[in-house]
């Protein structure tokens, strides 16, 4: 592994003593797009941090659309409360200052450079002349995340794996209370899957930040995340650790898949899908 | 993780002297190519004042501006008062072009958006021909102002339209941009109505007009499109780093804290007053909007610290080498500079492309 944890240091802004993590929870959240309800009431109670919550359910159940909810870009009803305060109440800069959202997709052909397009992550610290800290705080996600090469690269010129790890770096150098991930991983080769996961991990448990991550692969969530929240038709059909949550009832129930789920040797639940409910019934149907 | 204390600060600081050491690197070569543009400018500036019926030298026209006081009279008056309100004319609204290009596309993310593709030049086009032909003032006693007057208000009036149905539900960046051409045919279609029924005398004045010509730059309406520019420039860069975040997405740039449809209407209204401020003093000078911003991103990309004022020299420098061939071409008689913007222009904009290292947009 290249990656260099080792080589991370602590959180830019210092902590309180006793800091405890951000308290974070959802009640009743709803949303419609027009006239099509997409949120029909979620209800997160408490996401502990200091370990990854794994967001998980099949396409359209809602996932991307509750992320843009907490992070300000949809206005739902219900409440979204971060430090017991509805984030609505806070004002647009702690809310940039404390939560990162890194959307699922976001096009990318600006003329900048990596370093640049990282740089710029910072807004909320930036002022006409750089700082050193700035500076540092690049340098050092860049670092972490084993992309230094590409600093002077442009972004329209990188492939989309890479582009990938630079939107990475943009919400992870912005040292944030609650990270948001949308599908992080989507476009990332196996190692670097293993080495994003392996490095949100640490600076969730270092930091002791809320880390929401949506994530299509079953396997890399069980292996990652303590926490899973089970979307489906923008409800939430379950929440809970791996064991209560990744059961093959509710891979049937919610992917429609039938599947075998073990404990590995190291402990950690592996899914094994066999095949789609829908596509037995069609084969059945199709054999005469 | 087993760091001690102690090795911590080290890596840190080694860490910065690494950063500093990326970002000097990314924005030494921008200062660079900075100076050199400016200097290009001065030259280029400078050779303008020097052509004309009577030839100066570059050196006789450089110690007039810098020491009016000791050249002679006749040079002095040459200079000062006929070819220097041309020459700075150029570089003002070239300039005011290129950043309101710039603008337009950075907030509508589009490589196409200029004053022209919005139909804010036509607008003008068609505000202008109205007073030439009708005689029709919207400003009351405008008096010597009347035509840029009139272009000024429709340009306004353009703009404004795209401004209030951007504000209807549904209309994304793209649909501005199809109404912007909209536009362009509806104030195209509408000029070549005036043009129809115009006197032989007034056509001729509204093709003149069309065709964008800096002939007619005094010192005043330098000092009106100078006054505009100072007003709108501290918004962008009130707004630099936030104009940068606009072009990773909307959803990057909002969750970095930007309001961006209040940006985005912010400074699609300094953009238009800026466009149409210069379009009303020279005519339809389209192709410096669109190109300026181009060349700009080519050589600093879109750090907008770098980014705005690259523009505004882009722009200038294309202008004012136009002029200088349209004096050229023509010894005595001054060619419509939107007609050698385009002609000069395009090569070079064509060469640009097809020699680009880099994508583009
Ligand atoms: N901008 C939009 N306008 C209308 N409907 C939308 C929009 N975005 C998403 N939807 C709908 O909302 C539902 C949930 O979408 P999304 O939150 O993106 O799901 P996920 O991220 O879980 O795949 C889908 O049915 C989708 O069609
Ligand atoms: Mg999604």
């Amino acid at each position: 592994m290249k990656l260099s944890i080792e080589r991370l240091i602590l959180p830019a802004t210092p902590r309180p003593a006793r800091w405890h993590g951000p308290t974070f929870s959802v009640e009743n959240v709803r949303f419609s797009y027009g006239s099509t309800p997409v949120l029909k009431g979620i209800t997160i109670e408490g996401i502990a941090p200091g370990k990854i919550t794994a967001t998980i359910g099949p396409n359209a159940a809602g996932k991307t659309t509750f992320f843009k909810c907490i992070a300000g870009l949809l206005k739902p009803e219900g409440m979204i409360r971060l430090d017991g305060t509805d984030i609505r109440d806070y004002s647009r800069e702690e809310i940039t200052q404390r939560v990162s959202y890194l959307p699922q997709e976001s096009p990318v052909n600006a003329v900048l450079t990596v370093f640049e397009a990282v740089l710029l992550a910072r807004k909320h610290t930036l002022s006409w002349r750089v700082s050193d800290e700035d500076l540092r705080s690049v340098t050092q996600v860049l670092e972490d995340l084993d992309i230094e090469d590409l600093s002077i690269r442009f972004l329209n010129e990188l492939s989309g794996g890479q582009k990938q790890m630079v939107s990475i770096a943009q919400s992870l150098v912005r040292d944030p209370d609650v990270l948001l991930m949308d599908e992080p991983t989507s476009s990332l080769d196996l190692q670097r899957q293993l080495e994003v996961l392996d490095l949100i991990a640490h600076v969730t448990s270092e930091r002791g930040i809320v880390t929401l991550i949506s994530l299509h692969d079953l396997n890399l969530a069980a292996r990652y995340a303590a926490q899973f929240v089970v979307m489906d038709h923008g409800a939430v059909y379950a929440s809970g650790d791996a064991d209560a949550v990744l059961t093959p009832q509710m891979l049937r129930d919610v992917y429609g898949v039938n599947a075998t789920v073990v404990t590995n040797p190291d402990s950690i639940l592996q899914i094994t899908p066999i095949g789609s409910i829908r596509s037995k019934k069609s084969r059945v149907a199709a054999v005469p | 993780m087993a760091i001690e204390q102690g090795t911590l600060q080290p890596t840190g600081e080694l860490t910065a002297t690494k950063g500093r050491r990326i970002y000097r690197q990314i924005t030494g070569r921008k200062y660079l190519v900075m100076v050199c543009l400016a200097a290009t400018l001065c030259g280029t500036l400078i050779l303008d004042i020097s052509l004309g019926p009577a030839r100066l030298g570059l050196w006789e026209v450089a110690s007039t501006i810098l020491m009016p006081g000791s050249a002679e009279v006749t040079t002095r008056v040459i200079v000062w008062d006929i070819r220097m309100p041309i020459a700075l004319m150029a570089v003002v609204v070239g300039a005011a072009l290129s950043i309101a290009g710039a603008e337009m596309q950075t907030i509508l993310s589009n490589p196409l958006a200029s004053p022209f593709t919005l139909g804010i030049s036509a607008a003008a086009g068609f505000g202008a021909a109205l007073a030439l032909v009708m005689g029709l003032s919207i400003i009351p006693f405008a008096g010597i102002f009347l035509v840029s007057a009139n272009a000024f208000v429709f340009a306004m009036i353009a703009s404004m339209t795209i401004f209030v149905l951007s504000g209807l539900r549904g209309v994304t960046i793209e649909t501005m941009v199809l109404l912007g051409i909209a536009l362009v045919f509806l104030f195209s279609s509408l000029l070549a109505l005036l043009q129809y029924i115009a006197s032989e005398q007034a056509l001729q004045q509204v093709v003149f007009w069309t065709l964008g010509s800096l002939v007619k730059a005094t010192w005043p309406k330098i000092g009106i499109a100078v006054v505009v520019l100072m007003v709108t420039i501290p918004l962008f860069v009130k707004h630099v780093w936030a104009l940068t975040a606009l072009r990773l997405g909307d959803d990057k740039a909002h969750s970095l804290g930007i309001n961006v449809r209040k940006l985005r209407l912010q400074v699609l209204i300094s953009v238009s007053v800026l466009a149409a401020a210069a379009v009303a003093f020279v005519g339809t000078i389209g192709f410096v909007g669109l190109v300026g911003p181009h060349v700009a991103r080519m050589l600093v990309g879109e750090d907008q610290r770098f980014f705005l004022p690259m523009s505004a020299m882009t722009g200038a420098i294309l202008l004012s080498a136009a002029s200088i061939v349209s004096k050229m071409i023509t010894p005595g008689a001054i060619f419509p500079i939107g007609i050698i913007t385009s002609l000069v222009g395009v090569p070079f904009f064509l060469s640009l492309i097809l020699a680009k290292r880099r994508q583009l947009w």
